[in-house]
């Protein structure tokens, strides 16, 4: 059985559509950066180069720090992989303003394509919404066509509570868009933007 | 002779208050035990327990994003979990402050603890955290605010490194 999945640019756009000037956002390294510029640049995404496995962590901190914002981490299956410890962590905290979504293809993008732990996932691979769920996160949406997406695109308009959703994407690579680089800026900017 | 009253833990919990620390990660470690406690116990302070300490670096870069203070509590072990997330701080100068128990330097039951304790400093060095090493009780407060204000007033790594003699021997036998 395989159903279309959606395309993670396009997600992106919808997950982000009419974003307001409360609502963070923390991507993973690599392709779910390159999602982010492409949906367009805001002094309010903080771009990761690097960092791999802390996308989750760096939300957190945010979102303790800013209650009265909304903090969405938008990464990928093997960035979350890196870093599971950090769904248990954030199931203690549960901070009512972070999501946390995970775009997730099944395959490492920015390397070559080569399989996850969530690729075979209906043989026994790594399912990351019982991992979400089962560190006390709640709701943990599935979520798989536009619907879903729609959906989740609302939730995210005011959260209330501690979210973590998986987005099923396509296995593809389209091409990149590079944000800043450089971190001292885009750690500037990004305080400066939430009046710091 | 009675055993002297080991207070540095609650000078390093005043440092905290005068520095307005908010946020504070950590791996349980029972030579930080007294300082979680007090931090714990402190409305105003989050404690967020950790799997791993890298998780801390992250969680600090984070914290200092949204206009926050925070402080990470690590056993030496620990620091070698965060090498590479030490990345993150250096690459965007992010204020981090780390406070670093050691063991496998004095009085040492267990010979796990001498590789990674024996290359903590190197390490920090490497990663270009400025080092404070306290060594006696009386001077861990200056030491502490010294790591502050280096941390918060230049944007940068530092340690204070707090020696195993001043933990005390770890009882094996119950």
């Amino acid at each position: 059985m395989s159903m279309a999945r959606l395309e993670r640019r396009a997600a992106m756009a919808t997950l982000l559509s009419d974003r307001g000037e409360d609502l963070l956002v923390v991507p993973g390294l690599g392709s779910t950066c390159w999602d982010l510029a492409a949906a367009g640049d805001n002094d309010r995404n903080f771009y990761l180069w690097g960092a791999m496995g802390g996308a989750a962590m760096i939300g957190l901190g945010l979102a303790l720090a800013q209650p009265a914002k909304r903090v969405a981490v938008i990464t990928g299956d093997g960035e979350m992989l890196m870093g599971l410890g950090s769904l248990a962590t954030i199931g203690i905290q549960k901070p009512p303003n972070l999501a946390v979504i995970v775009f997730d293809n099944g395959v490492y993008g920015e390397t070559g394509m080569q399989p996850s732990h969530t690729q075979a996932r209906d043989l026994g691979g790594v399912d990351l919404l019982k991992v979400a769920a089962g560190c006390g996160i709640e709701p943990c949406l599935d979520v798989q066509d536009q619907a879903g997406l729609d959906g989740l695109a609302g939730r995210l308009k005011s959260l209330n509570g501690t979210l973590f959703a998986r987005v099923l994407i396509e296995a593809v690579d389209p091409p990149r868009v590079l944000p800043e680089r450089d971190g001292v800026v885009l750690k500037r900017r990004f305080r400066a933007a939430i009046g710091l | 002779m009675s055993a002297p009253v080991i207070d540095w833990p609650d000078r390093l919990y005043d440092t905290f208050k005068r520095a307005g620390i908010r946020q504070v990660g950590y791996v349980p470690d029972a030579g930080h035990a007294r300082l979680i406690d007090r931090c714990r116990a402190d409305p105003e302070i989050r404690d967020v327990v950790l799997t791993t300490e890298e998780e801390g670096v992250a969680l600090a870069a984070g914290a200092w994003l949204g206009g926050e203070r925070a402080a990470l509590l690590m056993q030496s072990s620990g620091l070698g979990n965060c090498i590479n997330m030490l990345s993150l701080a250096r690459s965007c100068r992010f204020p981090l402050l780390m406070l670093i128990t050691m063991r496998g330097e004095w009085e040492e039951f267990n010979p796990w603890q001498e590789p990674m304790g024996s290359i903590v400093e190197p390490v920090l060095k490497l990663c270009e955290a400025e080092i404070f090493r306290a060594r006696k009780p009386d001077e861990v407060e200056g030491l502490a605010e010294r790591a502050v204000q280096t941390v918060f007033g230049d944007e940068r790594i530092a340690a204070l490194v707090l020696s195993q003699e001043l933990i005390g021997k770890k009882v094996w036998t119950k």
